[in-house]
């Protein structure tokens, strides 16, 4: 059936350089997702977000959306048989400074999904001055057994799954790095979804 | 958490792109038909050359992760946070105005309890931030942002101040047509909103490669707002309709 033409979705318009006036003041940012008290495995993403030519992009805002360390998400529309974490939301919000970086806190979620479980991710959604739409991709961690099974993981060419990895930082534990290589040679894998 | 009655829940085999089947809670959300939305990469709009994948993107079958979303509660928002003309001791210069509209998703069906956000330039065009330099000045009376959440019938609204059209280094004289950002979140991540309203008669559009960007000239039209006797106070405030539409979940069973 032919959508109802005025039923379309809105279409995107960029962010813009200025929207730190509303999205991303001090009280808006969500640099932690996880409440101290929240279970699981604890750790800092430093985001550095890079253009074509490798230059920090200092005008970017990342969203994040995860599930708790069980694997489940706050959502109605999950029906899979796990508790969630009291007070979990999953939901951050970031902006990056000059450097083109900025960190989230939290903790790393479980496997999602109780058939074929998808590895621990996190799903980004980048937004930029320069972006007419937002870019979606995700964050794993290297390393992980579930990776190997991992159903999103398979549809991306072998030769550019290390761009989802985050990379660990070994002189402090629990910290990790992701590039946003929004172009070029090691360009990340984004996501028509 | 939502207040509105939970639409049914498909539980059933979703076979993936993989052939791998998960046995998760998945709805279907159609994509986007095409030239509905700007690509990523419109060389006319200088900055999205730099910023544009150029590689394909990965045709995601949809999971859990993408049609799950944060849901906020009303204690995101404070009860004035919608009218932009009252968070100073005095009133702002210009043309007060109420911008309002429904939020649908693409089944007709409204979306209640969504967070809304926007922001702005003042009458002058010039927005409250260190990095705009536009020779304009400064209102003390406006920051221009402000936020509200949907009503059970998906309905917002905000009073605010006509912004002013502003200049901008893209291409030689460039100016862009009077614009409110909004951001909106539905109920999926993949619903989730960045856009741009506009204002009727706009001189400024066939400049504006921003606008001019989307493809079909008929979601361009969508995102001009339109002037409202019904919405418009007398003696007080012009009123402008501003209807959203998001990404829904299909009747039809999922299929990639």
């Amino acid at each position: 059936m032919k959508p109802d033409m005025d039923l379309v979705p809105t279409a995107s318009q960029t962010v813009g350089p200025f929207f730190r006036i509303e999205l991303t003041t001090d009280e808006h940012c969500i640099r932690c997702i996880a409440a101290p008290q929240a279970n699981g495995e604890r750790v800092w993403i430093t985001f550095r977000v890079l253009d074509g030519d490798g230059a920090p992009v200092n005008d970017a805002m990342l969203e994040i959306w995860q599930a708790d360390a069980n694997g489940k998400y706050n959502h109605p529309d999950d029906a899979q048989a796990k508790q969630l974490q009291p007070g979990w939301l999953g939901f951050g919000r970031i902006a990056t400074g000059e450097d083109g970086s900025c960190v989230l806190e939290t903790i790393k979620p479980g496997r999602v999904g109780d058939g074929a479980p998808q590895a621990p991710h996190l799903t980004v959604a980048v937004f930029a001055r320069g972006m007419l739409k937002q870019l979606y991709t995700r964050v794993y961690f290297p390393g992980e057994p579930a990776n190997n099974d991992d159903p999103v993981l398979k549809l991306v060419p072998a030769d550019r799954r290390d761009t989802l990895m985050t990379r660990s930082d070994p002189a402090r534990p629990g910290h990790w790095r992701f590039d946003v290589q929004l172009q070029g040679e090691r360009e990340t894998v984004f996501f028509d979804v | 958490m939502r207040g509105f009655e939970p639409r049914d829940r498909e539980v059933a085999g979703t076979r993936m792109d993989s052939g791998v089947s998960t046995r998760t809670s998945t709805k279907a959300y159609a994509r986007l038909p095409k030239g509905s939305q700007p690509p990523s990469l419109y060389s006319p709009y200088q900055a999205t050359v730099k910023r544009a994948p150029l590689k394909p993107l990965i045709v995601l079958p949809h999971t859990l992760s993408e049609i799950t979303g944060p849901i906020f509660g009303r204690e995101k928002v404070g009860e004035k946070d919608n009218d932009l003309t009252c968070q100073h001791a005095g009133e702002p210069l210009g043309e007060r105005i109420i911008v309002s509209g429904r939020l649908l998703d693409s089944n007709g069906r409204p979306i209640p309890n969504a967070l809304i956000e926007i922001w702005q330039a003042n009458s002058a065009g010039r927005y409250r931030h260190s990095g705009d330099q536009h020779p304009a000045p400064l209102d003390p009376n406006f920051s221009g942002a402000g936020r509200t959440i949907t009503d059970e019938q998906g309905v917002y609204r905000f009073i605010t101040i006509k912004p002013g059209a502003y200049p901008w280094f893209n291409h030689y004289n460039a100016w862009r047509p009077a614009h409110i950002h909004f951001s909106v979140f539905g109920s999926a991540f993949i619903s989730r909103l960045v856009t741009q309203m506009y204002f009727p008669g706009d001189p400024l559009f066939a400049y504006d490669p921003i606008f001019q960007s989307i493809p079909d000239e008929r979601a361009r039209e969508r995102l001009i707002s339109k002037f409202d006797l019904e919405t418009t106070q007398p003696q007080w405030a012009k009123g402008f309709k501003f209807d959203i539409i998001l990404r829904g979940p299909e009747a039809t069973p999922f299929e990639t």
